[in-house]
């Protein structure tokens, strides 16, 4: 998948939810017939997708919050809503 | 007896609320001894199971049957699911279905929509299914999913009759807006057992369907997702049947058996507990049919020492005790079972066999 551009604005749709794994601990993004157990980077990413957030915007907010390089989490959190959304679990 | 302590609690559980179904389908994955009405788990029992299962640690519900909007409560049932936090997926022939029950699913939080589908065409798809009009409501119950924003799974069963549609039905349900779609080859149990001299394609078209997935999931990607697996009769390896057995899910019959898989009735020897007499943590963990194939210890020889044995988990018992007649046994799916060869010479000649009438599912 090309790039994501800063300007859209990722949602999750209908039918793919975060939920908390009590059982087995950590967070999980639920989706149809399918279960993604998150590690903490990808859960602080879709924690920031909020369905009126723009890419540009959750990039800022990580960096500033883990005091991050911005290019780096700006590849990051692209490469994995673009694969988020090829599997048609996100829109953008 | 007691269980091993590195059992990890099931993500997912079938229920199979009802046995009840409009349609007759010639691979029917129900048993072929299916439960009658008077003997269905009552609303607050199934609403037991599913808070029994939420605290055992299931992420998701399969709501399936039979046809699950048989049940008249089968809004009360999802209302609860939703309520004590299971993301639920209902599993549906979309036949039959009374106006606006999907609405007030959608309305309770369902979390996504399975329809099965025979074909692309009405005539050959409802011969399939055994019912006139099926595939015309399936269309229909299709469009009111995406209406309602729910995301929308399409199950294409695959056989000898439309194995070569293949293409045509991804497109079909990328058309209807479907995110995924499963391109379900159709597996000898059960029904399909019965069926298997009406039902068996070719190799040769096998390979061309699996060739056409390929293709479609390049040109589709981002669309559409395509699930597809390798039928057992015409695959090298094994497939990891139901992730492992007792390890990652569950299955409640309509009259409250606790079954490893959907099939696993076919073994003799199991004993199947009931949701009515059991908790369902005591029965995941510590239920002879969940312990009788767990782990490692269980297997011959020639799976204890290969190297795929965690990979996938010995494959499936059910199709080695088909098979094999001994559900211990490797699985005449491997290609190193000595039974391989005969497996494919099954399917050969079942493929061979002239067009036959299907053994239509009923109550027998």
């Amino acid at each position: 998948m090309t790039g994501v551009p800063d300007d859209a604005v990722p949602k999750l749709p209908r039918g793919v939810k975060l939920r908390e794994d009590k059982a087995r601990g950590g967070w999980t993004l639920m989706a149809p017939e399918r279960i993604i157990k998150l590690d903490p980077i990808a859960h602080e990413i879709l924690k920031t997708v909020d369905g009126e957030r723009n890419v540009a915007a959750v990039v800022d907010d990580l960096s500033a919050r883990f005091n991050a390089p911005r290019d780096q989490i700006d590849r990051d959190v692209k490469a994995m809503l673009a694969s988020l959304a090829e599997k048609r679990f996100l829109d953008l | 007896m007691t269980a091993p302590p590195d059992i990890e609690p099931p993500i997912g559980l079938l229920a199979e609320l009802t046995h009840r179904c409009p349609l007759h389908c010639p691979y029917c994955s129900n048993p072929v001894e299916l439960d009658r009405r008077s003997v269905e788990l009552s609303t607050e029992d199934w609403k037991r199971v599913f808070t029994e299962a939420f605290e055992l640690g299931v992420l998701q519900v399969h709501l399936s049957g039979g046809e699950p909007t048989a049940r008249k409560d089968i809004a009360e049932i999802v209302g609860h699911c939703a309520d004590v936090g299971l993301y639920t997926n209902l599993i549906t022939a979309a036949v039959g279905v009374r106006d606006g029950v999907l609405d007030e699913l959608a309305d309770a939080g369902l979390d996504h929509v399975q329809i099965s589908f025979e074909g692309v065409e009405d005539e050959a798809a409802d011969r399939i299914a055994g019912l006139k009009g099926a595939h015309a409501a399936k269309r229909k119950l299709a469009e009111r999913v995406i209406a309602l924003d729910l995301p929308l799974t399409v199950n294409a069963v695959i056989h000898r009759a439309n194995i070569d549609l293949v293409e045509d039905m991804v497109r079909a349900a990328l058309a209807m807006g479907a995110k995924r779609v499963e391109v379900a080859h159709t597996q000898y149990y059960g029904w399909a057992l019965r069926n298997r001299e009406a039902l068996m394609p070719r190799l040769d078209q096998v390979e061309a369907a699996l060739a056409t997935v390929q293709r479609l999931r390049d040109e589709l990607k981002g669309q559409i997702v395509i699930d597809a697996v390798v039928p057992d009769y015409y695959a090298r390896l094994p497939k990891p049947c139901v992730g492992g057995w007792g390890r990652r899910s569950l299955n409640v019959t309509p009259s409250g058996r606790v079954l490893p898989c959907h099939a696993a009735e076919s073994i003799p020897g199991l004993v199947f507990d009931n949701v009515r007499e059991r908790p369902l943590a005591e029965i995941w963990l510590q239920g002879q049919a969940f312990n009788a194939f767990r782990g490692t210890d269980w297997m011959p020889d020639l799976c204890r020492s290969c190297e795929r044995r965690d990979l996938d988990f010995g494959g499936c018992r059910c199709q080695a005790m088909a098979i094999a007649g001994d559900a211990s046994e490797t699985d005449p799916a491997c290609a190193k079972s000595p039974l391989h060869q005969r497996l494919l010479d099954m399917a050969t000649e079942a493929s061979s066999s002239a067009e036959i009438d299907y053994d239509y599912r009923r109550f027998l």
